[in-house]
């Protein structure tokens, strides 16, 4: 792997950028791996990196369906933050979040990762009474959080509208200074370059069709370029979880629902920071081409289709110009949506199934991306060990049968 | 955005509606393991495909029916009510 940097720009602009080593290979499929990862987004590719780096693993492959970062870790709205509120939750996202703040220098990939901060607005005494509790759980578990009143965040937020004739007026709001946002993309790349420099085999357009299991053990998978020996595997396939475990022979607690989202045509700056109303469901913030990036709640029946449907569409719409009046005359670039693998706790799942050699780390829901570095750790500690870190051990399937469910629906601010 | 077709008020655009979940959840004796009662509250099938759901006419007459319906091109296979098992499909 050719190191990147300002020299190599520079040399590299010699022969007009015509000689640049690909990020990664493209190898055939082996025979059999020490470990497959099935799912090449961001959560499946950090997996394989983990499991090369941090546990010596050596012959580790990543399968993917489509392309790398093609599902939701591509179809997001980049938006990273830790303001949880249960203990488990507050330590596993600011883990998260910490790994955030050093990654483009650990993977020598440039994440654009932009601590610009993330605000939720309060629309009410009781909203202001709910922040100021969440931001007390947030400080107790040794994470940033203030309160903001109504001058404040006008002033943070010029071109919101805090006007008492506001449609959801502003009373103040939480923030969390070192939230933010990051290139989606370049999340997925960066871990899947640094990944394949160690070794892993990154296999795109390879869907999994199938498991070999022999006397409750995973055994290897069936492709549709071969099969495939692993006695090892991790499922991060988000929407398409519950497909897989079908085919390995068990349910999940998890649905399916598109989320969507969308951005403008670029502006000059305008919004600095990411805003959230869960007065209105919307959320936006403005990428540094100068889009916004627009998402509001999940639709509201199950589905499979990587598009959102219009009503929800609107609704979100009509919350961005309750917030932002003066964004009524922007027009919409792109609109898309991916599907989200909702659990009942809007908390994940990473840990063992019943079929031994066979983890998975799903559940992801409507915020999977702020979680990639630790889904990754966690899921490939997991697949290492044969048991939880820590750090997941709070999050696994079993929880469901015990009743220890770890309701975080309130985090989200938007309810999904 | 959806069609559905109520069985009382007729086709009907779907914001009128609320989608109610999986349809045909028996819940089990209050003698049923713990597995049981986990997999009551919490299991779906959840189906890349047709899917059997329950509907509510919320603002419209307030009638509870299901539907098959296809998660992947969203396309309404059957409407039937809420009590009746779930048809045999026409191909």
């Amino acid at each position: 792997m050719s190191h990147y940097s300002a020299l190599s720009i520079a040399r590299n602009a010699l022969s007009g950028h015509s000689n640049w080593d690909p990020a990664w290979r493209s190898p055939e499929p082996a025979a059999a791996y020490d470990a497959i990862v099935i799912g090449g987004g961001g959560h499946g590719l950090a997996t394989a990196y983990y499991l090369v780096r941090v546990h010596g693993l050596v012959k580790v492959a990543v399968l993917e369906k489509g392309w790398i970062g093609g599902g939701n870790t591509g179809r997001n709205t980049t938006i990273i933050r830790s303001n949880y509120f249960y203990p488990e939750s507050a330590a596993f996202y600011e883990f998260s979040l910490k790994q955030y703040e050093r990654l483009s220098s650990e993977l020598n990939f440039n994440i654009m990762f932009s601590q610009r901060g993330v605000l939720v607005l309060g629309h009410s005494r009781h909203d202001m009474e709910m922040h100021r509790r969440s931001a007390n759980a947030m400080r107790l578990n040794g994470i940033d959080a203030d309160i903001l009143s109504r001058d404040e965040v006008a002033k943070l937020v010029p071109a919101l509208d805090c006007s008492p004739q506001a449609r959801f007026p502003i009373w103040g709001g939480m923030i969390q200074r070192r939230g933010g946002t990051a290139r989606h993309d370049a999340v997925a790349w960066g871990y899947a370059r640094a990944a394949d420099a160690r070794g892993v085999d990154i296999i795109q357009n390879c869907e999994v069709t199938g498991f070999t299991i022999h006397q409750g053990q995973v055994t290897g998978v069936e492709t549709t370029r071969g099969a495939i020996k692993s006695n090892r595997i991790g499922i991060a396939v988000a929407g398409h979880s519950s497909i897989l475990a079908a085919k390995a022979g068990f349910r999940l607690p998890v649905k399916s629902y598109a989320l969507q989202a969308m951005v403008s045509e670029p502006l000059k700056p305008v919004l600095d920071t990411v805003v959230l109303s869960p007065a209105t469901g919307t959320y936006l913030s403005q990428s540094d081409k100068g889009e916004l990036v627009i998402g509001g709640g999940l639709d509201l029946y199950a589905s499979y289709a990587q598009r959102g449907n219009l009503p929800v569409n609107e609704n979100t719409i009509t919350g961005m110009l309750a917030m932002f009046p003066t964004f009524s005359r922007v027009r919409m670039l792109r609109h898309w949506g991916g599907v989200c693998d909702v659990v009942h706790d809007s908390s994940p799942i990473i840990g063992k199934t019943p079929v031994q050699g066979l983890y998975l780390s799903c559940g992801w829901g409507t915020g999977g991306f702020k979680a990639i570095p630790a889904g990754g750790y966690c899921l490939a500690h997991t697949m290492a060990t044969g048991e939880p870190h820590e750090l997941n051990a709070a999050f696994g399937l079993d929880r469901f049968d015990t009743g220890a469910l770890i309701d975080e629906a309130a985090a989200a601010s938007i309810p999904h | 955005m959806l069609n559905i077709e109520c069985p009382h008020c007729g086709a009907r655009p779907e914001h009128e509606f609320r989608c109610g979940g999986d349809a045909h959840v028996v819940r089990p004796p209050l003698s049923a393991s713990g597995e049981t009662w986990a997999e009551y509250l919490f299991g779906h099938d959840n189906p890349k495909g047709d899917q059997t759901e329950r509907w509510c006419h919320s603002f419209g007459c307030g009638l509870w029916f299901n539907v098959i319906r296809d998660t992947v091109s969203h396309e309404i296979r059957a409407v039937y009510p809420i009590t009746a098992q779930r048809p045999e499909q026409a191909a």
